[in-house]
């Protein structure tokens, strides 16, 4: 259907119909400026086109009377999230800062939708496409997201040395207790594909992207609901372990079954406040 | 050079001494203007001027400035960026300590009216009273009505973080002087009812002139700069010309497309974006259709314009065009047609689009920047939207591909340059 309007659009009878009518302007123009040279035939050949011309759009509007149409899908609509993000929510291709967002737990991404709005997540461009959304619509681009299944693509990690992924690894399957880090898995799942209704997974995420977030929840540029556990965890870590931690996730190969695991099977360490503030207060 | 840049400090001062002693000569008119003795306190409990205030407020638009992001209504705090400084809105729920909660009804009035604050100090005139000063004191109770009636919230103002010397309000006292003329509106005789509402409702509380009219370097609008058009300060959006007449800005726009745009956020002739989405979004949507009709046939009436002079590129941008005409057919022509009609009800014609011919170039080149949704309204609560090219082209790109746009069809406009791009780029969107 879109390919039929887009072959209408590239359709030659319109360009002709164009270049007549840009043909007869400069020819009627000339008539009336270029004086005594100009036969008298021509002039009358160009007026008599004038008046034919019209019949002549008329017909081939009739011809080509079918208006081009789009179709009516929400993936059609949300061509601005589409075109960084992937028609599927894929990732960026290139580059590595467009998050993947298909699979994710609904409320997780409407959530960040709200953020964005509220200005707890700061990143311009998102915050002027979504500034006049309403609920129901940013639920409902949410749902497409989450429902859309599609492999994970591998990015690139840095060369760094296995004593910094160790320590990734740690952090993530253990945690830190001296720093009063808990384990990312506590939270974001065993397999790390996380948790409904509102925990992200972090396997197949970009080692870029991992970085960028924990250094935003640190500096505020990401926030969220109070109280806002994921900034309390990224202000404990330490600045060499955010690299450890995104190198380590974003090197891991991405489970069979990527689901997020069921609401009932986390207790958080923390009380965060997009969990209902559950948690022992850690 | 750096000893006259310090010219115009003795200019100002100059300035500000003569309309010191203008305003003394017409002080005493102004109060004039103020009502008292009148019991407005049962009116300020009345249902039914509660909801008029409601609405009228909304014609005012008056909760986009007075929120910040994610913020309770009208609890002020969203900064407003001006060439002057940041200037952040008051809250003005009814809040005792922090909002208008111990205001009466004639300091409002004052305020509204007259751009004085509580203290008497003068207000900064970001305030739109310069426009709001044209409304009637009976849609004024309504409004004080409605704002009174709202739930307080404790939310301390944002300082004020304006530059020298306007962050001295007595620098005011020459502006108003030069630029402010308080009334409240007076219907034209020789004009219909249905004018003079549309009239009122765009020059008094819609404060459409504060955007689109051309201000000067010092924030001014010249008296006859109505509705013509004009580049919104540090905001950096071009608001176009209102004119539907000969060379005006929106020629050809009937009735129905500006009650359409207005109503749903799109229209047969363009599609709101940018600050006008937010208006429409928040503000023209919920306005009613008498009212919108009403708006439509005064901008209607606005004069036709004269023909401007063809301005000749600064270099030759032919393959400029024939760039941005391949870039065109590849990433635009899709959704907006090779003879750019776009399609209708859908995607936004560009032949003929108010903004994409408008003087500057800045409206086409920052929509495709940013993209974005068209204006999410009841009539089109799912809408269809743009992608956003910051990520795919260069700035040399949008230049040519803007440009193409501006020249194709029978749109006429001068070029944009990649350096104009590249500014645009970085503008912040709030």
């Amino acid at each position: 259907m879109w390919h039929d309007a887009s072959e209408w659009m590239h359709d030659t009878m319109p360009q002709k119909l164009e270049h007549n009518r840009r043909a007869c302007r400069s020819c009627t123009r000339r008539a009336y400026t270029l004086p005594m040279k100009t036969t008298a035939w021509k002039v009358q050949f160009c007026l008599a086109l004038r008046w034919l011309l019209p019949f002549g759009l008329l017909l081939g509007g009739v011809a080509y009377a079918d208006p081009p149409t789009v179709p009516d899908t929400l993936q059609q609509r949300i061509a601005a999230c589409t075109t960084c993000h992937g028609v599927h929510g894929e990732g960026a291709q290139h580059g590595d800062l467009f998050p993947r967002l298909a699979g994710k737990p609904v409320a997780y991404l409407e959530l960040q939708l709200q953020n964005f709005q509220r200005g707890l997540r700061k990143y311009a461009p998102m915050e002027y496409t979504v500034r006049q959304l309403s609920p129901e619509y940013m639920h409902e681009i949410a749902e497409y997201f989450a429902a859309q299944q599609v492999p994970y693509q591998s990015s690139s990690v840095p060369d760094l040395a296995p004593s910094v992924l160790q320590r990734g690894q740690q952090l993530v399957t253990s945690g830190d207790p001296s720093r009063k880090v808990p384990p990312c898995q506590a939270c974001h799942g065993k397999q790390l594909t996380g948790t409904q209704p509102s925990v992200p997974g972090l396997v197949g995420l970009p080692y870029d992207y991992i970085s960028a977030q924990l250094g935003s929840w640190r500096t505020g540029t990401r926030a969220s609901k109070a109280p806002d556990c994921m900034s309390e965890i990224a202000s404990r870590l330490a600045p060499d372990d955010i690299t450890a931690v995104a190198a380590w996730l974003a090197s891991q190969s991405v489970p069979a079954d990527v689901h997020p695991q069921a609401a009932n099977a986390i207790t958080p360490p923390l009380r965060c406040g997009v969990l209902g503030s559950q948690g022992d207060g850690a | 050079m750096k000893n006259l840049r310090l010219l115009w400090i003795p200019v100002v001062l100059l300035v500000i001494v003569l309309a010191g002693w203008w305003w003394r000569a017409h002080t005493t008119h102004e109060s004039s203007a103020l009502i008292e003795g009148q019991d407005v306190s049962a009116l300020l409990k009345d249902p039914a001027v509660i909801a008029k205030g409601h609405y009228l407020a909304t014609v005012g638009d008056c909760m986009s400035c007075h929120t910040e992001q994610g913020g309770e209504p009208y609890a002020g705090g969203r900064v407003i960026p001006t060439p002057f400084g940041n200037i952040p809105a008051p809250n003005i729920t009814p809040d005792p300590e922090h909002g208008i909660g111990r205001w009466s009804f004639d300091d409002f009035w004052r305020a509204l009216h007259t751009g004085i604050g509580i203290d008497g100090e003068r207000l900064y005139p970001v305030f739109s009273y310069t426009s709001f000063t044209k409304t009637t004191h009976e849609d004024a109770i309504a409004i004080f009505a409605y704002l009174q009636s709202l739930p307080p919230v404790a939310q301390a103002p944002t300082p004020l973080d304006l530059n020298f010397p306007y962050n001295m309000r007595s620098a005011l006292t020459a502006w108003r002087a030069l630029y402010f003329k308080p009334g409240v509106y007076k219907p034209n005789p020789s004009q219909s009812a249905e004018w003079n509402r549309g009239a009122y409702l765009v020059q008094g509380l819609g404060h459409c002139n504060e955007c689109h009219a051309q201000r000067d370097a010092l924030g001014g609008l010249q008296g006859n700069a109505i509705l013509s058009g004009g580049r919104i300060p540090v905001q950096d959006w071009y608001a176009p010309d209102l004119s539907t007449q000969a060379n005006g800005g929106m020629q050809g726009w009937t009735q129905q497309d500006i009650v359409d745009l207005l109503k749903t956020g799109r229209s047969s002739k363009g599609t709101a974006f940018g600050p006008m989405a937010d208006v429409v979004v928040n503000s023209t949507q919920y306005l009613q259709d008498d009212d919108l009709k009403a708006i439509a046939t005064y901008l209607q009436s606005l004069p036709s314009r004269p023909k401007l002079a063809a301005v000749a590129p600064s270099f030759d941008s032919g393959s400029l065009v024939n760039s941005g005409r391949d870039i065109y057919a590849k990433q635009c022509a899709n959704c907006h047609g090779d003879n750019g009609a776009g399609i209708p009800g859908v995607y936004p014609p560009l032949d003929g689009n108010s903004s994409v011919v408008e003087p500057t170039g800045i409206n086409a080149a920052r929509a495709v920047l940013l993209g974005g949704f068209a204006p999410l309204t009841q009539g089109n609560p799912r809408p269809y939207s743009m992608p956003p090219y910051a990520q795919q082209l260069s700035d040399a790109d949008v230049a040519a591909v803007v440009t193409y746009i501006r020249q194709a069809w029978s749109n006429r406009a001068p070029t944009v340059e990649e350096r104009d791009v590249a500014a645009y780029r970085h503008t912040p969107t709030d």
